[in-house]
């Protein structure tokens, strides 16, 4: 560059008014600064349906919330939720990926097959699987009939094992989004590592592990990250499925808060909805810094 | 280069996966997506008494007609569709358009200040929105249960994705176009519109079927800012399905899903090759 820095920086602000952005950061700031302020606000009042007033309550909810086990329940439910559902829908969608990769017909029309579960609502994916795995559902009859006896396993209602079965419900919906970003990743690996891994004469599956899956790396990183932060801000799947139950093991913060808010306690939703925001935010700023060095480096 | 140049292995492993894999992939296909599919359909097609347990049995009489016309009526089909367009239609155009504003001044401009603006703006991506209070400042701005408090709000929540993706789109582009331009006398204004937006069309198009498709199956968010006073299809679903399953009426559910899942089905099948390789270039990129 010839020019000096600052006077690069005087041309700028003539090429590339700042006011561009004003419309984009007043949306920003009316529809998602002031509300998530107001989170910091509302949370330590008693706002709630049953009367106009609202006055301060300082930490009343957040001890109620966590003397009554809510608090620390909804956060572990939640945040494990969240791990399996990154795990599942990353693990399926490599494995569809691999399986996938070459570019012939039948490839193609499965690719698009497992797209579909991904532009339905998440909702309507629920109620499938609540139908499928009702204790007189489908799943049961063709286990039954396989073990020539009947099944009656209540799918959705053991307090242990349900949340792993949401998950995997949830899963099952994104892994074609996550085959996606791992196709992409795939297709677009430099010609001569590849060709180095060839001469190697390595097994195939050795090959992968060694030359191949570290490279799908800025892949991971997306995919593991939007998975894990988009299930912690999960709803539809646990509410068409289970709404939170059997017992409330199933219930993710955001159910709390839409069914606090349904009985009018809003305070006690607003503090919830601050607790899943510090929790995101905490376990986001490693996650950004990661989506930003990937994007600097392309 | 093609994937199969890609895969010379030892001949006898790869014949042999070779010979499996298509196999292996119509049973996935099959049971991972073709059942569930199968149970939507067979049941949407059933009386009341017959689907009161779904099951994967054809149905001895199909009442895809009658089942039609009473979810159409009962979940207020045609006030949902349009209700549905008109929260979607200008949430994601208005998205788009101030997005790709932010993007294009945010990618170009080097000062420390745009550095933090930039973090600042693509935050969102991850962090959830304030569900509860929105509803309260909604009111306060007369905004509740409107059209246009519910696109506001859209727009607050997938702005960051758009200036995400389009910021690193237009660092790719070179400034020699726009300098070229600039010579010619043309103003940002000018520059912007017809230079920047035509090449950002492929990734505007990945942001368009992504971001539709969020709006399009969002129910949370809606029933905090609609509160039942604008139909909206996973809106109108969730009722007739929270009235449904007490009274076990799945083929109407059911009938309800195949009747919203179809426009974007509809859409995908038409443009599918598009839709895949957009996104799958809009994620490495």
């Amino acid at each position: 560059m010839a020019h000096a820095p600052a006077a690069d920086r005087r041309r700028e602000r003539t090429t590339h008014p700042g006011w561009f952005l004003l419309p984009a950061l007043v949306v920003l700031a009316v529809f998602f600064v002031v509300p998530t302020v107001f989170n910091f606000v509302y949370a330590f009042t008693d706002w709630s349906s049953f009367t106009s007033e609202i006055n301060a309550v300082g930490f009343d909810n957040f001890t109620a919330l966590a003397e009554s086990g809510t608090l620390f329940s909804s956060l572990r439910i939640t945040l494990v939720y969240a791990v399996l559902v990154a795990i599942f829908q990353n693990v399926f969608g490599l494995a569809l990926a691999v399986l996938l990769e070459r570019d012939t017909a039948l490839n193609r029309i499965a690719r698009a097959a497992f797209f579909i579960p991904v532009l339905m609502s998440a909702l309507a994916v629920g109620y499938i699987f609540q139908a499928l795995l009702k204790p007189d559902g489908a799943l049961n009859d063709v286990l039954g009939f396989v073990a020539g006896r009947d099944v009656a396993t209540p799918w959705l209602g053991d307090t242990t094992w349900t949340i792993v079965v949401v998950a995997l419900i949830h899963a099952w919906k994104w892994m074609g989004l996550s085959m996606l970003i791992y196709l992409a990743g795939l297709k677009t690996m430099p010609e001569d590592v590849l060709e180095a891994a060839r001469m190697d004469g390595a097994p195939a599956w050795k090959a992968f592990w060694t030359i191949r899956f570290p490279l799908l790396a800025p892949a991971v990183t997306f995919s593991v990250a939007t998975a894990l932060l988009g299930s912690m801000n999960g709803f539809d799947i646990v509410q068409a499925t289970t709404e939170g139950g059997p017992a409330r093991t199933t219930e993710i913060l955001n159910i709390f808060i839409y069914r606090t808010f349904g009985q009018g306690l809003f305070a006690q939703a607003t503090t919830m909805s601050l607790v899943l925001f510090l929790m995101v935010a905490l376990l986001a700023f490693p996650v950004i810094r990661m989506l930003r060095r990937r994007e600097e480096v392309l | 280069m093609s994937g199969a140049t890609l895969r010379r292995r030892p001949l006898r492993e790869r014949s042999a996966w070779s010979r499996l894999q298509p196999l292996v992939t119509v049973v996935l296909v099959t049971v991972l997506v073709g059942i569930p599919m199968w149970l939507v359909v067979m049941t949407a097609g059933k009386s009341q008494g017959e689907a009161l347990s779904p099951n994967l049995a054809p149905p001895t009489d199909w009442q895809l007609w009658e089942n039609l016309r009473e979810v159409w009526e009962r979940g207020r089909i045609p006030s949902a569709f349009a209700g549905s367009l008109l929260v979607m239609v200008p949430a994601v155009a208005g998205v788009l358009v101030l997005g790709s504003m932010a993007a294009w001044v945010l990618a170009r401009r080097t000062g420390r200040a745009y550095a933090v603006l930039y973090a600042a703006a693509i935050s969102g991506i991850v962090l959830p929105p304030a569900v509860v209070t929105i509803v309260l400042l909604l009111r306060q701005l007369g905004l509740a249960g409107t059209a246009a408090g519910m696109i506001g709000v859209y727009a607050g929540i997938y702005l960051s994705t758009v200036i995400f993706f389009v910021t690193g789109f237009v660092r790719t582009i070179p400034l020699e176009l726009e300098e070229a331009a600039r010579v010619d006398g043309a103003g940002p204004v000018k520059v912007f519109v017809r230079i920047i937006l035509p090449l950002l069309r492929p990734v505007l198009a990945t942001a368009t079927i992504l971001i539709c498709l969020y709006v399009w199956n969002d129910v949370f968010y809606a029933f905090f800012v609609l509160g039942g006073r604008l139909d909206t299809l996973p809106l109108n679903l969730f009722q007739v399905a929270s009235a449904g399953l007490y009274l076990n009426n799945w083929h109407l559910i059911f009938m309800y899903v195949v009747l919203m899942s179809l426009p974007l089905l509809i859409v995908f099948v038409v443009a599918q090759r598009k839709i895949i390789s957009g996104i799958t270039s809009g994620a490495v990129k």
